[in-house]
């Protein structure tokens, strides 16, 4: 089963959630993949400690012209057809501006004198890491980099498919997101109970609305703000899958890289509420 | 003019709220969200929307049964899985590079434009401001960024205002890269936690990466002793001039609940670590 932790915003908790669920579920000796979705920034390493080998650099299809048999000015049917302005002519002569190439193929499709061959771009990288029965994937992307979707599929494409498998998703609701909640099985949303809080779980709730995915509501920092997210849960009938109280001695223990299970007393036991709250909507149990 | 843009690289440090507190000082200015994919500024400056318009960016195609053969052309060229196998087009996988309207053999697939989200202008009781809401899943966000950019930047020009105030956007990608363009500033804003240290530096190196001269607001101060050492220490071997700190405080969700901005809810307490921060910022534009 695939389960994957997101969140309309950032700093919801949504890292803090996945990790420690996390390392809740290897300490029950259930073995687990994690895959690290945020390849902008991917954080969840530290919280569980673990280090990154294995890695391989990551890339993307470009156009790669040879000027011999562009037909150049005369021509101008790549860069006519390109939808992203990868291609431009320029003095009779086409360039291809990578960075904006989304690797759709269609110049080499449509060349008429074979001059488009496919070369690469490299966009990141991706590595592999193990600690305690949890195999850990993550990307990291390359400064500069605009596009993350084509890494997240590559670190995605890397894990395997048994067993269970958790996914800690971008921040947000638009391209990177929808790419990580793809073949994913059920999700949490983590929440805080404040007005920003409300406003960007509603998107995340349409978005997983909107792709068919079934999902819970974690509640993180519960008591710092109001209670109007547990009024809209309620209104729209979505499940409160568990509460994890608002505590400065959580805030401390994730500034210092630690897992609030071990940071906060009584923190472990919400995290088998969470547990046992997944079992109960998905039916399944993650063992 | 002058264009600062407020950045982290990561989400929920605070962005949003020392934007609309900085927002209540200086000299006019004109307000831009662009952190269009969770744009919460609203929440706290409650614009009074004046005009609203579609973003429409690139095409999306799509088939028409009755002309489709199901040869299975567009499924196998799309690299991006958007032809379901019942060949209907899947916007959330489509990116519209139109490889599917031009291997058809029959005309079936025709394009047309997308409308991604919606763009407003509006008013606050701190001056103008351009903003967007990007649609559920759609894509393109950095380029409602940088229509949003543009928008301010013309309202600035409309009303000979000197300044633009923006929102960025969380992370080191697209729509960041899209709120830098052209910006005079980045402010970034930094809690002190192993992890937005280590954001903090990977978004460092892409101002670095754009040549942008960058600033530091601590939030969350007072967390972490050790780790706000670092943010210090990381901020003198860069270069990078520090504005100010803002301690880790419940006052900010109050305000938040409120609907007001820290400088308003609390203008003597957090109030003066914005001013304070003001000032640095002003000398340091000047």
């Amino acid at each position: 089963m695939k389960i994957a932790i997101a969140s309309g915003k950032g700093g919801t908790g949504k890292t803090t959630v996945a990790v420690n669920l996390a390392a809740h579920l290897s300490r029950r000796g259930i073995p687990l993949n994690f895959i690290d979705c945020d390849v902008e920034e991917p954080n969840a390493r530290f919280f569980l400690g673990i280090d990154i080998g294995d890695t391989r650099v990551e890339q993307v299809p470009v156009p790669v012209i040879d000027e011999d048999s562009c037909l150049g000015e005369s021509c101008r049917k790549c860069v006519e057809l390109c939808r992203f302005k990868a291609l431009i002519c320029m003095a009779g002569t086409v360039m291809a501006f990578t960075e904006l190439c989304h690797g759709c193929g269609l110049c080499e499709l449509a060349c008429p004198a074979d001059a488009i061959k496919e070369g690469t771009r490299d966009i990141g990288e991706s590595g592999i890491g193990r600690k305690d029965g949890i195999t850990f994937f993550q990307g990291l992307l390359r400064i500069g980099e605009a596009m993350s979707p084509p890494l997240i599929k590559a670190v995605k494409a890397r894990a395997e498919n048994s067993g269970l498998t958790l996914l800690d998703c971008p921040p947000g609701a638009s391209c990177p997101v929808v790419c990580s909640l793809q073949d994913v099985d059920y999700a949490l949303l983590v929440a805080e109970p404040t007005p920003f809080g409300l406003h960007d779980l509603n998107i995340a709730v349409q978005l997983l609305r909107e792709l068919h995915l079934p999902f819970g509501v974690v509640l993180n920092r519960a008591g710092m703000g109001d209670e109007r997210v547990e009024r809209y849960l309620e209104k729209e009938a979505i499940p409160l899958l568990a509460a994890i109280p608002h505590e400065r001695a959580a805030a401390e223990a994730y500034s210092t890289g630690a897992l609030l299970i071990d940071g906060v007393p009584g923190f472990a036991d919400r995290f088998s509420d969470l547990v046992a709250a997944i079992e109960h909507q998905t039916g399944r149990t993650l063992g | 003019m002058k264009q600062l843009v407020v950045i982290s690289g990561k989400g929920g440090t605070g962005k949003t709220s020392v934007t609309a507190a900085l927002a209540g000082l200086g000299p006019a200015k004109v307000l831009a969200d662009c952190d269009v994919d969770a744009a919460d500024l609203h929440l706290v400056l409650q614009p009074e929307i004046k005009e609203r318009w579609p973003f429409v960016s690139g095409e999306q195609p799509s088939i028409d049964p009755n002309l489709c053969t199901e040869c299975g052309l567009c499924r196998t060229h799309c690299r991006f899985g958007a032809v379901s196998e019942d060949f209907r087009i899947l916007p959330e996988h489509c990116e519209g590079c139109g490889v599917c309207d031009y291997v058809c053999p029959v005309g079936a697939v025709s394009m047309r434009p997308r409308v991604c989200g919606e763009q407003y202008r509006s008013e606050t009781r701190h001056g103008p401001m351009a903003h967007a809401a990007l649609g559920v899943g759609e894509e393109n966000s950095g380029k409602l960024v940088t229509s949003v950019r543009r928008e301010a930047k013309s309202l600035a020009e409309d009303r000979g205002f000197e300044l633009v105030l923006v929102d960025g956007s969380p992370g080191v990608g697209c729509p960041v890269i899209a709120s830098l363009t052209d910006a005079d500033l980045a402010i970034l804003v930094a809690e002190p936690t192993v992890s937005a240290v280590h954001d903090l530096k990977r978004v460092h190196d892409l101002t670095k990466h754009f040549r942008m001269p960058a600033a530091l607001v601590v939030n969350k101060s007072g967390l972490n002793h050790d780790m706000e050492s670092e943010l210090l220490r990381y901020c003198e071997l860069e270069g990078i001039p520090v504005l100010g700190s803002l301690p880790y405080d419940p006052i900010f969700t109050k305000a938040q609940i409120a609907g007001q901005s820290i400088l308003e809810f609390d203008p003597n307490g957090l109030g003066e670590n914005v001013r304070t921060i003001w000032s640095r910022l002003e000398t340091l534009l000047a």
